[in-house]
């Protein structure tokens, strides 16, 4: 069978969509159809099932198989999808709400268990279709409607946050900068098992210029910091680099360090514990902030080992028998009524 | 003649025959009281009895050692023909120790015979208890006949040469009240043993401990003055063919693998541990053979949510659960039935409400089962009646979603999980396929795919399965235009799709069995039942027409949609009477759907209905 060639006009429904103008949606929208046009795999292979808000929509406008379930459980439902059928690309869109909130247990586990799941995180930091509450990930003090004091809840890291349930494939990127993204969707593509990515998404309507600092054209050249596998890390056109001290990742300037003391990246260390180093350079957009691939790593996948254990009951005691199995208790046979004494 | 097991008995034995005998064994929750009455059916299911037996146990692992909370029983009732219970009070009761006695005493026949562990009566135990004199002295067992016997010596003095040593000596006493149960009931022995020898193949000085014990208990029978007289309890005279006992659990978990063939599905089962709903979970979890993938999700959600992911993938997908897991799913229950795709919900229902009674069969959960979901979500209902009747309500359950493309609950409860009965063996060969056909071929013009497009005799929505070309589509919770499945906020729609849904659902009426009437076709009262009061209901029924009276009774596996007869059949008697272990919930149904003044009876008392009490309700009707 050749591969199919698509354009992303492939990957387009018919359905209006429906973000607001300027949402951040739209481009991580059009790199995702994009990205997906360019693989060649048959369409039908593919799944996102998403759970509710802004994000959430994302399936009725990709022209895959797909599923809008319910608020939080995306990672639950698509478990399901993922694990009875590896030969799919099962995809999870969801947003800080719906993966750290409400969903936050669900996302935890999927990515402990090593499902073949490619979980896509828009982060705005606010809560966009309820009107603008402040999210798991807004940051202290941020005045919202629901916070007219400043929320005093203290924010999730969802990078950090992944790391520590030991997720294989961990990565940030940013909604505007299609060619980081479409790299970064390309190695969870090619990743087996969960891949998390979150994604910087601006919502100018609740919470615009969230990201500015990553995103500005001044401000980037400070602020952003590419994790690029093999090289030092360093960032602000070579002025600044990171370095480890005591286990803990911290800026330098470049020039007063030996550049062999410059930590080197590398994510696929076994141990997650340097790629969480990194992960708290920053507790959101606001300063020096790395983007890229923090953590990748191989171990078996869920659904792999899942087939196996059915293949070596298979082998072991044989294709299941029904007949035997509801005789395998012990019976006994009543054989003649009318010769029966009792 | 059902084969028969021989067992040699000395000619100095006398036997006393009778058609149905009540055995009791209780203990604390560490005395394997579940083992040696689970060994006792299974014997006397082999020796052909008809049985029915009914656990009770502590929801706590390990209560405190010797206190009442602590008290596990397991109770069997055997018979010479078709019993339905496992029977209102014991004629004989196993107590291991003072706090066993203690609760279960009351309920002892007067004149029933009381095995006990002597040793267990010292001055801590008896405190525990609440005993203030030792009740084996003070003529509190005056009226019984009692077999006391030394347990904890005669153990260690049986089980010495074995190897076992320790604590773990005194574990093999349970085994020396079987073997001395086994005399008294002259219970075929081999099979016990062979069932030790099997189970304890790793650990053989346990299995020879034990055997060791359950001989020593066997022979002391033999030489006890008061274990002299022995009883017979005859073979059943059930329908020949080939029988197991089977508990609820193992019956349900097979039925699902039974539709998983049938349907030519590979089954997924998406579940969170709980009383005493797990049993499926372990049972299913054991036959990866059938290609079954068992999830043991993090949560109750997520176990439903990943079965209606395995369903859109073109699984046979189903989650199981009890009332407060089956809450945390209502949600997602929902979804499902927007969705349409197919889906077995299992209610295995304990006492509630909240973590109320976890081991305690209720049959509380019916009004929740039927309405307890967001929006218009009139889904199918259908309760088991008996242990061996989940297998095929589990069939049927499957049956129902598929063809309709719904999720479907199938309701069990605590009495039916854990009891047991034997069950004759269905011809496998003989069960109705059940046909599945995915969508393949797009249905709209211009080679489009129309989700909602509906099947014209069912209603239902085509299946089109992921890594089908040419019909991607998505589903999801927003209401749909009607065809297209596109989201829809129209008003006409939303009152269209929802009448449809609904309607889909009550149409599954004509495709269901009508409603059966059992007994005196021409009596004034009908006896209507659901779910596990089938056994209790029949037998007090039986037992008034022993009286020379007149009864009916008719029993529910289908709660939503009802069988179109019920109506019909309600209105022809002049008495209608509803037994329920809740305060009335179908009572209530009955009342709104056929304006009928039906009465009830109900009890919420963490026990089954006895037999008595329904017939006294019955009797007291006809006065």
């Amino acid at each position: 069978m050749t591969a199919p060639s698509y354009t992303r006009a492939d990957f387009q429904t018919d359905q209006e969509v429906r973000w607001c103008p300027g949402c951040g949606d739209y481009t991580i929208l059009a790199t995702v159809q994009q990205f997906l046009a360019g693989l060649g795999r048959p369409r039908e292979e593919f799944v996102f099932v998403s759970g509710i808000g802004c994000a959430s929509r994302f399936p009725y406008y990709m022209n895959t198989y797909g599923m809008h379930s319910i608020h939080g459980r995306a990672p639950a439902i698509a478990s399901g999808v993922a694990t009875t059928r590896p030969d799919l690309s099962v995809w999870v869109i969801t947003g800080d709400g719906d993966a750290l909130s409400i969903g936050g247990n669900h996302l935890i586990h999927a990515l402990r268990r090593n499902i073949g799941l490619k979980i896509l995180l828009f982060n705005n930091q606010i809560y966009g279709l309820t009107k603008g509450q402040y999210s798991p990930t807004s940051e202290v003090g941020k005045q919202t409607k629901s916070t007219p004091y400043g929320s005093i809840d203290y924010p999730f890291n969802p990078v950090s946050l992944a790391l520590g349930a030991e997720a294989t494939f961990v990565a940030r990127t940013l909604d505007m900068d299609r060619i980081h993204n479409e790299e970064i969707l390309r190695a969870a593509y090619e990743h087996p098992g969960s891949a998390f990515i979150e994604i910087y998404q601006n919502c100018n309507v609740f919470n615009d210029k969230a990201f500015i600092q990553l995103t500005g054209k001044e401000e980037r050249v400070h602020n952003r910091i590419d994790l690029e596998p093999g090289k030092p890390i360093v960032f602000d056109e070579g002025a600044k680099a990171v370095m480890l001290r005591n286990g803990q990742a911290t800026v330098v300037d470049s020039s007063s360090v030996d550049p062999g003391a410059i930590l080197v990246h590398d994510p696929t260390r076994p141990d997650p514990s340097i790629g969480f180093a990194l992960s708290r350079l920053s507790h959101g957009p606001f300063g020096p902030t790395p983007l890229g691939i923090f953590r990748n790593v191989s171990r078996p996948t869920y659904e792999s080992q899942m087939t196996a254990q059915i293949e070596t009951a298979r082998e072991k005691v044989g294709e299941g028998d029904l007949s035997k199995l509801i005789a395998s208790h012990g019976t006994w046979t009543v054989k003649d009524p009318s010769a029966n004494g009792g | 003649m059902a084969e028969q097991i021989a067992t040699e008995r000395p000619e100095t034995a006398r036997t006393e025959t009778f058609d149905r005998i009540v055995i009791r064994f209780a203990g604390d929750s560490g005395d394997g009281m579940q083992v040696a009455g689970s060994k006792f059916t299974d014997a006397s299911a082999l020796f052909g009895n008809d049985l029915a037996t009914l656990p009770s146990f502590p929801a706590e692992i390990r209560a405190p050692a010797g206190t009442l909370p602590g008290v596990s029983s397991f109770q069997v009732q055997i018979a010479d023909f078709d019993i339905l219970t496992a029977g209102d009070q014991p004629d004989c009761l196993v107590a291991m120790n003072p706090a066993a006695l203690r609760k279960n005493l009351e309920d002892l026949r007067q004149g029933g015979t009381l095995v006990v562990n002597t040793d267990a009566f010292d001055e801590r135990n008896l405190a525990k208890a609440g005993y203030e004199a030792n009740p084996l002295e003070d003529g509190t067992l005056d009226g019984y006949r009692v077999i006391g016997v030394p347990m904890d010596e005669l153990t260690k003095e049986a089980v010495k040469d074995s190897g076992v040593s320790g604590r773990s000596v005194l574990r093999s006493k349970n085994f020396l009240a079987l073997g001395l149960l086994a005399w008294l009931f002259n219970r075929p022995t081999e099979p016990t043993i062979e069932w030790a020898v099997k189970k304890f193949a790793k650990t053989p000085e346990v299995a020879a401990a034990n055997i060791a014990a359950f001989q020593a208990g066997y022979t002391l029978g033999e030489a006890t003055e008061a274990a002299k007289t022995t009883f017979v309890v005859k073979p059943a005279a059930l329908e020949p063919g080939v029988y197991t006992n089977i508990n609820g659990n193992s019956a349900l978990a097979w039925g699902l693998i039974a539709a998983s063939q049938l349907s030519g599905l590979p089954l997924f089962y998406g579940s969170y541990p709980i009383t005493p709903a797990s049993d499926i979970l372990h049972e299913l979890s054991r036959h990866k053979n059938f290609g079954v993938r068992t999830f043991q999700a993090e949560d109750e959600i997520a176990g439903v949510g990943a079965a209606i992911g395995a369903a859109f993938a073109g699984n046979l997908a189903v989650t199981g659960s009890s009332g407060p897991g089956i809450a945390l799913k209502s949600e997602s229950i929902s979804l499902a039935f927007m969705m349409e795709l197919p889906l077995i919900v299992i209610n295995v229902q304990r006492g509630g409400p909240s973590t109320g009674l976890p081991t305690k069969p209720e049959q509380s959960d019916l009004l929740f089962s039927l309405y307890g979901r967001h929006g218009e979500s009139p889904i199918p209902v259908i309760a088991a009646a008996s242990p061996s009747d989940t297998f095929a309500m589990a069939i049927e359950a499957a049956r129902l979603a598929l063809r309709y493309m719904t999720p479907v609950l199938l309701l069990s409860d605590n009495q039916i999980a854990n009891g047991s009965e034997p069950w004759k063996l269905p011809d496998v060969s003989a069960l109705e396929p059940i046909s599945v056909e995915f969508a393949k071929h797009a249905n709209g013009p211009d080679g489009t795919f129309l989700p909602y497009m509906r099947n014209i005799d069912t209603f239902a929505r085509p299946w089109a399965i992921p890594g089908t070309p040419g019909l991607e589509h998505r589903i999801g919770g927003l209401e749909k235009e009607a065809i297209t499945g596109n989201v829809s906020y129209e008003p006409a729609n939303h009152q269209l799709m929802t009448d449809t849904r609904a309607w889909k659902v009550a149409n599954i009426a004509n495709d269901i069995p009508p409603v059966e009437v059992f007994g005196d076709t021409d009596a004034d009262i009908l006896v209507l039942g659901w779910g596990s009061t089938y056994g209790s209901i029949r037998a007090a029924a039986r037992r008034v027409r022993l009286g020379g009276k007149k009864v009916a009774t008719a029993h529910l596996r289908y709660l939503n949609p009802l069988p179109t007869n019920l109506g019909e059949v309600l209105n022809s008697y002049k008495q209608i009477l509803i037994p329920e272990l809740n305060t009335g919930q179908l009572r209530r149904v009955i009342r709104a759907e056929f304006l009928l003044d039906v009465k009830g009876l109900n009890k919420v008392a963490g026990e089954p209905f006895k037999i008595a009490e329904i017939e006294a309700r019955i009797l007291e009707m006809m006065k």
